[in-house]
């Protein structure tokens, strides 16, 4: 139960416990009758239809939910949840719009500090951020995300029937080159383009997006969303330019040659790691990303409709238990022909990095855990194709550098589970490519870019990088919060050259 | 001037292969020899790794050669002048390390040929002395006959059923330069079998010999590892480590079997395709 006194405190910002404020909001409830309403739940597809398509898992609030939901916010003179964004987003300010049934306004409070609301909304951690800070959380926190959620899908429909009338900020000041169009650089774009300045986003691959298109599979972030929201960019000005490999096709010093003032390294983490036992190119190994990538971005699930084929056998193993590895798994038990999906992790469950909502679905969905499991070795057969997956049992040691109890093996505790398809999610590191072409950069043992915490600019002068590049595989919503950080850092540092 | 991705000009080789200039004014002005593009034909279309067999920064175009083996490539080849292709990507991959080594032998088969022209090209350039043997199972596989003999100093062409140049296969003419003690340096590219028995020839002696690989890919700048390789018994990404490698180094069985990962889907998308294209089908040959 939430201490009375401090939700007050937060509500009135005032240190005097007891401290009347005008409570009733435009729907003419008190603080009391808010207090009252209880948490609304999520509509979800049951588990059972869900394994057979590839739709949203979630089917989002209505209008009545959605409103109900929004009473519940207490509209806190000191809003913690806004501590808890690192998009920084006005979250009292846009679940208000929703109670004065101004979905425009309260879109567009969201899109002033993220440019990806739909996304955030669907695939932020928000019970460790927002709502973790939320004022309400040891009772129930409001549900941010599932409003985020609806506004910003609401209004991308509404604005796909009727595209609404966009003022471009004019173009005032310098060049700027994104590299990579995911939650990072589209972050960092959209800001500075508002800001006047002229963004280009430079992207490897086909379509723009990153990991959203490429990782996030289409039953967590549909397509038409993920779409429709990417649509927002080019509507501000953004150019956005696809088959663009940085440090390939265009270098550091031709996007200078072309009067390019900053550039700001949105890579990512796209590299796949590999666990280096025996047997792991045996085919039927794909890394998570190769998988995903396949299913998700090349639509390989629509085979022979789509093009690319991906090859899935009745037994999947997925190694890893991160959001990638449940993407994974649960990718795999909606493919054809698929018996048993199995997570394979060498810690416990309270170890898993998953978000607890990603191990909670995949887990209503079947997805077989087998904790506390290390596997060291691929069996094949002579045409080189896995049969089985060879591993040892793992107990937990003392605490090792990240605090989490280290697996140590269990002696003679090794057992085969049958397997024609493995998945390796085991990470990512960034992608050297575009980072060999900047000379001068700080590349860490991890192969991270170092930059400065505040500005984000790494040790070469208008060389900004944010997101996964700069810290490993992380969240989107981190992503977005370097984005925000880059694009100050970025203003700032033009604006010093101007004075 | 046609925008970028136009094909500026096509021509059909043989039954299954058919030479392509591509508008793309930034992959022409990056591309090194030994380096390769990926392009899709289609919205929904595969992403197709296909060397460049040439460039002309000029007039930002590349020239692609490819062989019509499955759908994808079907599909490409149903392209005329004037059509555009949906994406190109490129140049990817390192290029190859060309210096004078002093006696060169590029050994090439069938459509490994259109990776060899440009690496011979620049070899001779170097100050090679460049001896060039190309192979194919017969005459009507062959191709850039005539660009690859203007860039050799030696000419050697094999054919298995002696259709055309000496009878044999790319490694008789080889090994007896190998044991004439003549080359220095060895670059293949072709069927993998076919680089396996050249880094077979040239093991003993020592001759530095390299392999462009041409394992399946994907994305093509190192996300996905669907190219990994086997090189001196470590995991390398052909698409950002490669394409070449140390030829004596490859795990060559390995690479031939992930070749075939998807040899099931590949059948079902051709049969698939012929049937819907009943003209082409009739005049393509397996």
């Amino acid at each position: 139960m939430a201490d009375d006194k401090e939700i007050r405190k937060a509500e009135s910002g005032d240190e005097q416990p007891g401290a009347k404020q005008p409570v009733v909001g435009p729907d003419g409830l008190t603080r009391k009758d808010r207090m009252k309403i209880q948490r609304h739940g999520m509509p979800e597809q049951t588990p059972e239809d869900r394994v057979g398509n590839f739709h949203s898992v979630v089917l989002g609030y209505d209008d009545e939910t959605a409103y109900a939901e929004a009473q519940r916010c207490l509209n806190c003179k000191i809003p913690r949840c806004i501590d808890g964004c690192p998009a920084e987003i006005n979250i009292p300010g846009f679940i208000y719009a929703v109670l004065e049934n101004d979905l425009e306004k309260s879109y567009e409070i969201l899109k002033a500090a993220n440019a990806l609301p739909a996304v955030c909304g669907r695939v932020c951690p928000q019970e460790a951020q927002c709502e973790l800070t939320c004022v309400l959380a040891k009772k129930s926190p409001v549900a941010i995300g599932r409003l985020e959620q609806y506004v910003a899908e609401k209004m991308l429909d509404k604005y796909e029937k009727e595209p609404p009338e966009i003022t471009q900020v004019p173009v005032t000041k310098e060049k700027v080159a994104v590299i990579g169009a995911g939650p990072a650089g589209i972050t960092v774009a959209m800001d500075l383009r508002r800001m006047g300045y002229d963004v280009t986003i430079f992207e490897a691959l086909h379509k723009p997006g990153g990991v959203l298109n490429y990782g996030i599979p289409p039953f967590r972030l549909p397509r038409r969303i993920l779409n429709a929201e990417l649509n927002t960019i080019a509507q501000m000005g953004v150019h956005v330019r696809c088959n663009i490999v940085f440090g390939k096709t265009l270098t550091y010093d031709d996007v200078m040659a072309q009067g390019y003032k900053v550039v700001f390294l949105g890579t990512g983490a796209g590299l796949p790691s590999f666990m280096g036992i025996p047997g792991e190119n045996s085919n039927g190994v794909y890394s998570a990303n190769e998988y995903l990538t396949r299913v998700n971005l090349m639509e390989a699930w629509d085979f022979p409709n789509a093009d690319t084929p991906v090859f899935v056998g009745k037994n999947v193993c997925t190694v890893g238990a991160g959001n990638t590895a449940m993407d994974s798994a649960r990718v795999s038990l909606r493919m054809p022909g698929v018996e048993n999906s199995y997570i394979i992790y060498r810690r416990s469950k309270d170890e898993a990095p998953a978000r607890r909502e990603e191990l909670h679905h995949a887990e209503e969905e079947g997805v077989i855990f087998r904790f506390l499991t290390q596997p060291i070795e691929v069996i094949h057969d002579d045409r080189n194709w896995i049969t089985a997956l060879k591993c040892i049992r793992m107990e937990l040691g003392e605490p090792d550098d990240s605090g989490r109890r280290r697996p140590v093996p269990v002696p003679d505790s090794e057992f085969t589970i049958p397997c024609d398809t493995l998945l390796m999610a085991i990470g990512q590191r960034p992608n050297p490519i575009a980072m060999r072409s900047i000379p001068g950069l700080e590349i860490t043992r991890w192969g991270t870019v170092t930059v400065d915490e505040e500005t984000m600019m790494t040790k070469v002068p208008g060389v900004f990088a944010g997101g996964d590049v700069t810290v490993g595989a992380s969240t989107v919503i981190m992503a977005v919060g370097h984005g925000k950080k880059a694009a100050r850092g970025i203003d700032a540092y033009l604006s010093s050259l101007r004075a | 001037m046609p925008e970028p991705n136009t094909i500026v000009y096509r021509k059909r080789l043989s039954p299954n292969t058919v030479r392509i200039e591509v508008l793309t004014p930034l992959v022409a002005q990056k591309a090194q020899p030994g380096q390769f593009i990926i392009l899709r034909v289609h919205e929904r279309g595969e992403r197709i790794p296909l060397t460049i067999a040439d460039s002309n920064p000029e007039k930002g175009s590349i020239t692609l050669l490819f062989q019509e083996v499955g759908a994808s490539t079907l599909q490409l080849g149903m392209l005329e002048e004037g059509d555009r292709l949906h994406d190109v990507v490129g140049p990817l991959g390192h290029p190859t390390p060309i210096k004078n080594y002093g006696t060169a032998c590029v050994v090439a088969g069938g459509l490994g040929t259109a990776e060899m022209y440009p690496i011979a090209r620049a070899l001779r350039e170097a100050g090679n002395h460049v001896i060039t043997i190309v192979g194919a199972r017969r005459r009507d596989l062959l191709v850039l006959l005539e660009e690859m003999e203007s860039v050799s100093d030696e000419f050697i062409v094999t054919t298995d059923d002696g259709s055309f140049g000496r009878k044999g296969v790319v490694t008789d003419p080889l090994k007896e330069l190998v044991a004439d003690g003549k080359i220095n340096f060895v670059i293949t590219c072709g069927p993998v079998i076919m680089m396996k028995f050249v880094a077979e020839a040239t093991r003993e002696a020592g001759i530095l010999t390299f392999a462009s690989l041409n394992p399946i890919m994907v994305d093509g700048t190192g996300m996905c590892g669907a190219c990994r390789v086997s090189i001196g018994g470590t995991t390398k990404f052909a698409c950002v480590d490669g394409p070449d490698f140390d030829a004596h180094q490859v795990n060559f069985e390995e690479l031939m079997m992930r070749q075939k990962a998807f040899a099931e889907f590949e059948r079902r998308a051709l049969e698939q395709w012929l049937k819907a294209h009943p003209e082409r089908a009739k005049t393509w040959q397996q």
